[in-house]
């Protein structure tokens, strides 16, 4: 003890007691520095780890209800049939007498989006023609066995996008549906 | 004549009190997140540009991908009923040990019977366990049972609050994942009249 502080002995008053009062500061700022870069990355990485979602409503499916067949213009009835490898095949109206299609259309913008915001407009043009404007048009989504969720999940995100209203998933493929779907295939 | 002493060294700035509210924050921010744990069944999901928030509490969350099912359950006391409420079903002994374990536990993929070697695990263990998944065949349902129990258990709890609150179901599925195990687990929830559930994305760009 006595010989580390042999400076401070009170002999001499020259520079060494000023520097120690300049040590009685510490410098503060990469303390700060590091504070805040952690700061950032728990905000960020807190609010990006939330997972997103979509609801999807489907309807019931209670076997006592099957005898009531909704009537449903086949006008404004799209159907939209997902197959392997990211194969899309649309049709409006019905598949023997359709009013467009059916056509093969790539997913995104370019593809199955302009398609839907097209038809909707037409349809909507339809559903006004008749006095029900608030008819708006209705999309039947197919995902066949060979689809993946991605598909899925990529058509109900273009439905949101485009702001159809209505929508189901079916299950049911009629022979000509699987056909087509399947006979396209390059 | 006096010439002006430029002060070539400005004073430091007291940082005394930034550091003080840095450290703060920093505390505040380190307390609230939550630790992302390795889910026992990695899934990548796939992406889209809604942005509803899944909520918080009153939530099953089916993991779906390789083929294999994953449950998970939030809050604690309904973890524990419902692990309750499968014991009874399957005639299982469950200790007040084991439902506590349980009850701090992620998601799951074991048929009930092997739930308990999952429970005396390490949790980092759990992870690379290689669970199966739960059983959700027509001969075994297990699936079914674990998110009916634990609607029972969510309502129970809730009714005791006051509160009409259902448990919310989140599907979680691989973006590779075929849509025939996607269907199974729908028509699973819809047997039970769930037509209503979320399915847990990513998040997408707004100029998709």
């Amino acid at each position: 003890m006595a010989e580390l502080n042999t400076g401070d002995g009170g002999g001499k008053k020259g520079g060494k007691v000023r520097s120690k009062k300049q040590n009685s500061k510490v410098d503060l700022t990469a303390m700060v520095d590091l504070a805040f870069l952690l700061i950032t990355f728990f905000m960020l990485t807190t609010t990006l780890s939330k997972p997103q979602s979509m609801s999807l409503g489907l309807p019931d499916k209670d076997p006592k209800d099957d005898s009531v067949d909704m009537k449903v213009d086949e006008n404004r009835t799209m159907t939209v049939m997902m197959g392997a490898d990211d194969k899309l095949v649309f049709y409006m109206g019905l598949l023997n007498n359709p009013i467009a299609g059916p056509k093969d259309l790539p997913y995104g913008r370019e593809g199955i989006r302009a398609e839907l915001i097209k038809r909707k407009k037409e349809v909507l043009a339809y559903s006004t023609a008749k006095g029900k404007p608030d008819q708006g048009m209705i999309v039947i989504i197919k995902p066949s066995k060979k689809s993946n969720y991605k598909n899925v999940i990529d058509i109900l995100d273009e439905m949101a996008i485009s702001n159809i209203p209505t929508y189901t998933i079916v299950n049911d493929f009629s022979p000509e549906e699987t056909k087509l779907l399947e006979g396209k295939q390059e | 004549m006096a010439k002006i002493k430029i002060n070539k060294n400005p004073g430091s700035t007291d940082m005394t009190a930034m550091c003080d509210v840095a450290f703060l924050l920093l505390t505040f921010f380190v307390m609230t997140s939550t630790a992302k744990i390795p889910e026992a069944l990695p899934v990548d999901t796939p992406s889209s540009t809604v942005q509803t928030k899944l909520p918080e509490t009153d939530l099953a969350t089916l993991t779906i991908g390789e083929g294999k099912v994953f449950f998970d359950l939030k809050g604690r006391e309904v973890r524990m009923r419902t692990l309750e409420l499968m014991g009874e079903k399957y005639n299982l002994e469950f200790s007040e040990q084991d439902k506590t374990t349980f009850s701090r536990m992620d998601d799951f993929g074991v048929p009930i019977a092997n739930l308990k070697q999952i429970i005396d695990m390490k949790a980092s263990d759990r992870s690379k366990a290689g669970q199966p998944g739960i059983p959700a065949d027509s001969l075994d349902n297990q699936l079914k049972e674990w998110v009916y129990n634990a609607r029972i258990a969510n309502n129970e709890f809730n009714n005791e609050k006051g509160s009409k609150q259902e448990l919310q179901i989140a599907i979680k599925g691989d973006a590779k994942e075929q849509y025939p195990m996607i269907r199974k687990v729908m028509d699973m929830l819809q047997d039970q009249k769930i037509n209503s559930f979320s399915l847990v994305t990513g998040l997408r760009g707004k100029d998709f």
